[in-house]
Formats: C-alpha cells, structure tokens, sequence
C-alpha cells in the first residue's frame, strides 16, 4: 500500500475554484484526502511550491508510427512529464495516417506501457484528403477522442457538413483547421507591416476568421461538436465569442506559443518561430489571453510539433512549421502568469479539466478520490531554457535561451512520482 | 370480381399518394387483393385492357419494374411496348415533351414512366391525352411500391395493418421509396420511423410525421415491421457513410439487431438488396422473417390494379 503526503502545499484546482494551503494525501494511486489531513507515507515538502491536477495536452505530434527519428511515444511521455502533463492526445498526421481502427488500436496499446495516459485523435478523412470520411463510429467505439482535419482543411463545405452531421451519432468532437485555403496557399507569415517590411508571402487573420465562422454555422446547421483547433487571431476570438452566446456546441484551443509570442519574436526569419498558424500581431496575443481568460478558448495545448534542424535550418519561406512544448506547456504558462499577464487559475483550467470535459477524459482535477495525477512546481523558480536539454527527441523550440520563472519539480502519475526535476 | 362496387374510380393519373383519398387506396389495395390470387392472375378474364396500348417509357435501367408492369399489362389483355430510351431519339438530344409528342401522336392509353428527374411524370402528363403513370421519379415517388409495400403488409397482417409500428431504414434522402411509404401508410394509420444516420436523412424529416431515430437499435425497439432500402455503392464517396463496413456495423440489418425489434417482426426491401451492406443474408432469405419475395410477387398483382382502375377513367 503506497502513500505519499505532500504537505503544506498551494492547491490549485481549476475544476472547484479551490486555492487554498494544506496537504494532499495520496493512497493507492488515488486522492484520499486534502487539507487538514494526517501525514502519511513519502513526504514531499509543499511549502514554497504549488500542486495542480496533472496537465493534459490535447495536440501533440508524437511522430510515431513513422517519424520516429524526431520523436516517439516513450520519448514524448518523458518529455510530458517533465513539463507536468499527464495525458496527451496524438493526432493523426502519422505515416501512415491514424484513419484505421487497427491503428488506433496500435496507438492505444503502445500507450497502455507509458507513464502517461496516451489518447488518440483519428483523421477525419482516410489519408487526411479532406474528401472520404473514415470509419468515425466504428474508431470512436475503439477510443478514438477526437477526429481532426490534419494540418489542412475540409476545404468543401458539402463534406465538411455531412461529416459533422454524421459525427453528431456518436456525439464524436471533430476538429478543422481554421485556415482559407484560397487565401493562405502559398503563404507563411501573418499579413502587417512586419511580414511586409521582411518580404515575407502573407494571409490576412480573415483568413482564419472565414473558415471558423464557416464551420460555426455548420455546426448549428447539423449540431454537430466542433473544436477550432489553434485559433491564433483577435478576429475570429470575437467570432467564437458571438457564436458561444447564440449556444453553438463550439470550443477552441490556442497553442502555448501563440499565448507568450508575436511576430516580433520572428526577429531576422528565426525559423523556429515559424509555426502553423503564424504568429501574428501583440493585439492577438492580448486578445487570446483574454479569451482564455474569460472561457471564449477553452483550453490550452502545446501543440508540440518536432522537427528536426535540418527541416529548420532553411530559407523562412521553406522551413517546416512547428515548435515543441511538451515540456513547456506549463513553464510557458507560469511565466506569464509570474508577468501578469494572465491568471494561473484560468490558466490552469484551460490545461486540466477543460480538456478533460471537452474529450470526455477521467482526471483534470483535485478532489478526494479522483485519480492521483498531480504536478508539484514552484511559481518562482528562475531558469534559463536551453533546448540542449530539453527531454524531447527534437529540440526545435522558440523560447531557447529565454528566462523562464516558475518550473515543474514533481509530476505524480497514479500516486506515483513519475518525474523529479534535477535540482541545481 | 367486379371492381368499385358503388364506388367511381376516376383518377387519371397515378404520379403520385397525395393524387389519392383513402377510399381510392382502399379500393385499390383490395382489388390487389383480388388479383393477388394466381388463379385469376394467371387465368381470370383477360378483357379489363383488351384493345389498349400501354407503352413502358424508363429513361433509368430497372429490369423488376418494367417487367413488372409488363407482366401486369399481358395479364389485363394490353398491348405493351417497351420503349429503351438508350436506342431512342432521347439520345439524340430530343427533349422530354417532344418525346411526349411524339408518343401521344401514337395514341397510347396508358404511359407507365420512370425518369431520373423528380416531377418529370407530372410533366409529361400536362402534355399527353393518356394515363401517366409515375414508376419511379428521381427523389420524388414511387407510388406502385408504396402501394405493392401495403398489399404486401396487408398479407401479412391478415388483412389490416393500422397501428403497427414500421421503422424504414437506411439511405432515406435519395429514396422516392420512402418518401411514398410514409404518406401511405401514414394514410393507413401505420406508425412510420425513420433509422439512418443523419447524412442520409432529409433535414426536417421529423416534420413528415414520422419519429427520426440515428441509433438502429433503439429504433428497432418494438417495430412490427422493418423495411430496408438500398445504400447505392457511391454514397461512400461524398462523405455520406465512410465504408459498407462501417454501415453494416451500425445500420446493416442482421438477427442480432433485428431482435430489437417485436418478436415475429417482418422485413421488407425494395430490391435490389447489397447482401452485407444493408441487410445480412441470413435476415434476407429466411422465409419466417422476409416477405422480399412476397413483395416481388405482389407487384405485379398490384400493378394490375392500378391499369384496371385508370382503365376505369378513360373508358
């Protein structure tokens, strides 16, 4: 029988408001009491630090089947825990594509030997060709959580309709970049004076904006459940706002990256910063932050997207897209909270028991009985991120050399301590 | 048997359920009824249509049917003519109303059509002096089916079928099957469901008196009647279904599903049937559960109806 106390520790949970200083007493895997509890077992000295319900990532590149020179499951789960998340979902864009019961099957067993709880996001359309719809029920049975476009989009409105309407059966989310192709082809940078000044090709924030509202009033057209994945504009913030009051079963995710980055951080064509969508102007950024902040973007995701240098080291224009953040997803929120630019809590909801509602996950939250999941940091730590040292296969991340404030010490995964940071 | 005792049948047309009120479905079902016996099918008198020209025009392939009101014709005493509109001027770019011209110059009496384009029939008939009647119109109607489906439940529920429950499955958007079953058996007092999933149910279904169920088994639950309708192959393509596996898992009758239903249930299907895809064989050919063949059969009686009573109007 395993016990592990953590004792005169911040709690932080999302899911009921609760922000308060006492113990956490873990038991067989499982919260059994917090607040003015007995010490039992393995101790961990709380003062000074926080604990919140394990993070849970819902976009991640795990590179496996396929890729795994830049990154697999188990080097991804390292990389999880280390950043304090405790359940991730890969998606799709595998080789070859996750748009097959068997290979969701395969995903899900690989995952049964992780330290993390390892969810599967299918492809929407068999080969992500934005055209045949795959087997959403029969995957949905297999424990598939999400169905996603893949990094484009269901360009024709027909088939994006009738795979919303028949996704709304087995009350399956579905996700679609929010992209125009017609507007963006070609592109890679956000269309300002910036993007114009650097010679970059540019697509207007509109350019989201049309897709996402496309795909709103699809959604109330079929009742479809619909997730705008990696929203990055103030434009189409407003839009899901308004699409929220009038009751559209619609959520949203913004990446870590588009939280703490502008285009600025570009600076001269650092191709690390180079993601999908691009990063776009500080107006957006304080538009998203808001919108997490006030519930408009539900949740929160890394968007951890390896490359290797090599796909990096090239002209802007053909540099592969990405960053990882894995390890980031809660440095990157501590450190805006340390600037106050956003509050930990809301923060925190949009990693823990949003994503645990949206995808219908166990876990996300700090109450007697749940699942001990649990990540133990300090909101004042200062470091410097080196990407040398980062856990992950990959390394390519834009907040090399930044200074951080605020940093993971423990990730508990089922009452066990899964991950202990190196002190020094 | 004389038919319409007391009553006048004088309907011209047949495009469509709403052309008629309950009493001339009555009648018509029970002079299918009539005509269902083989005995005066095969050997009755053959003088309802004796002298009369009834002309078979299909701008879409479909051997069951047109064999079926063949048959119907040659068994009232009728001259019938298939027309194949693939060796026909059709091809050559003539329109639908010159072919109608063209015809009617013939001076036929009755004109059976099937046409891929929904109110085609309604058309030919505002320009044709003889009977039309409507064999199948793109996603509009189909009423001799409907009507061959009620003979057929008539049959089997000795005689009256008001107040089962009859849940029609599958692929509902682009069936004219379905379309005319529920207004008719609406008409007679049958309680009609609708299963698929919603890309291939019409927005708005619920509004045509029926209850829309997306989960079969639910659907199932307490059905005396269960009617199946073909998923064509290309609806896998467009987004519609993902794959026959996938349909037949979830919307593909087998005994597994069908036991949702009331014991005893029956099942019916327009043909042709995708054995696998929307119904397993061994639903399809049981003769406790299936009145496929039944249907077959009734066809033809019930077709033969229909020419005697339009006979009844233009004599």
């Amino acid at each position: 029988m395993s016990m592990l106390t953590l004792t005169d520790i911040r709690i932080m949970d999302p899911a009921s408001g609760r922000d308060e200083t006492g113990h956490v007493l873990i038991e067989n895997g499982r919260i059994a009491a917090i607040g003015e509890t007995p010490v039992r077992g393995e101790v961990i000295d709380g003062r000074d630090l926080t604990c919140a319900p394990g993070l849970i990532d819902a976009r991640v590149k795990a590179g496996e089947p396929g890729q795994e020179n830049l990154e697999t499951l188990a080097s991804a789960s390292r990389a999880a825990l280390a950043g304090g998340v405790t359940q991730i979902v890969v998606q799709p864009q595998t080789v070859p594509v996750i748009d097959d019961l068997s290979l969701v099957d395969f995903i899900l067993r690989k995952g049964e030997a992780l330290p993390v709880d390892v969810h599967v996001a299918g492809a929407l359309t068999k080969n992500l060709d934005g055209r045949t719809m795959t087997e959403i029920g029969l995957m949905s049975d297999a424990g598939a959580v999400l169905f996603a476009s893949g990094p484009d989009p269901i360009e024709d409105a027909q088939i994006m309709r009738r795979l919303m309407a028949y996704s709304a059966t087995f009350n399956a989310l579905i996700s679609n970049s929010p992209v125009t192709p017609s507007l963006s082809a070609g592109t890679c940078a956000h269309e300002s004076d910036v993007s114009a000044r650097l010679g970059l090709p540019a697509a207007p924030a509109i350019s989201e904006r049309i897709m996402a509202e496309r795909d709103m009033a699809l959604a109330e057209l079929t009742g479809g459940r619909l997730l705008i994945d990696l929203v990055s504009s103030a434009e189409t913030v407003n839009s899901i706002r308004n699409a929220k009051q009038r009751d559209i079963d619609v959520a949203a995710s913004v990446s870590i990256n588009h939280l703490a980055l502008n285009e600025l951080d570009i600076g001269d064509y650092r191709t690390f910063a180079k993601l999908d969508p691009p990063l776009r102007e500080e107006r957006d950024r304080q538009a998203l932050l808001r919108a997490v902040e006030d519930g408009s973007i539900d949740i929160v995701v890394s968007d951890h997207d390896p490359q290797s240098a090599g796909r990096k080291r090239l002209p802007y224009d053909e540099a592969a897209n990405g960053a990882v953040g894995l390890e980031l997803m809660l440095a990157v929120g501590l450190k805006l909270a340390a600037e106050g630019e956003i509050g930990l809590m809301p923060y925190l909801r949009a990693a823990t028991c949003a994503p645990a509602e949206l995808l219908g996950l166990e876990g996300g939250r700090l109450a007697v009985g749940e699942r001990a999941d649990i990540v133990v940091f300090s909101e004042t730590d200062p470091w410097v991120l080196d990407s040398d040292k980062l856990l992950s296969r990959s390394k390519n991340t834009p907040f090399d050399g930044r200074r951080m404030t605020g940093r993971v010490r423990h990730t508990i995964k089922n009452g066990e301590i899964a991950y202990s940071a190196v002190r020094g | 048997m004389t038919p319409f005792e007391g009553y006048e049948f004088t309907k011209r047309h047949c495009l469509d359920i709403s052309d008629f009120h309950r009493a001339d479905i009555e009648n018509l079902l029970a002079l299918g009824a009539h005509y269902a016996d083989l005995d005066v099918q095969k050997h009755g008198p053959r003088d309802v249509l004796t002298g009369k020209t009834l002309i078979n025009l299909f701008f879409e392939n479909s051997t069951r049917t047109e064999k079926s009101f063949e048959l119907a014709g040659r068994r009232l005493g009728a001259d019938v003519i298939n027309m194949q509109v693939a060796s026909s001027s059709v091809k050559k770019g003539e329109t639908l109303l010159d072919t109608a011209a063209t015809l009617n110059a013939m001076n036929p009496d009755l004109l059976v059509v099937r046409h891929p384009s929904s109110g085609a029939p309604s058309l030919l008939a505002q320009k044709v002096s003889c009977s039309v009647i409507n064999a199948g119109d793109g996603m509009h109607a189909h009423p001799t089916q409907a009507l061959l489906d009620a003979l057929t439940l008539r049959q089997a529920f000795d005689g009256d079928f008001s107040g089962i429950r009859l849940a029609i499955c599958g692929d509902i958007l682009h069936s004219r099957v379905a379309r005319s079953n529920v207004q008719l058996l609406n008409m007679l007092g049958a309680e009609v469901r609708f299963i698929g999933p919603p890309t291939l149910i019409p927005t708005d279904a619920d509004q045509w008196g029926v209850e829309v169920f997306h989960d079969m088994k639910a659907g199932l639950a307490g059905c005396d009647a269960v009617m199946m309708l073909r998923l064509q192959l290309e609806r896998m393509s467009g987004a519609f279904v993902p794959s026959k596996r996938e349909y037949f898992h979830y919307y593909g009758l087998d005994r597994e599903k069908l036991s949702h239903a009331k014991d005893g249930a029956v099942v019916l299907h327009p043909g042709p049937m995708n054995r696998g895809v929307e119904i397993s064989s061994g639903v399809a050919d049981d003769p406790e559960i299936s009145l496929i063949t039944h249907q077959v059969a009734a066809g033809v009686a019930m077709r033969m109806a229909v020419l005697h009573g339009l006979a009844e109007g233009i004599r």
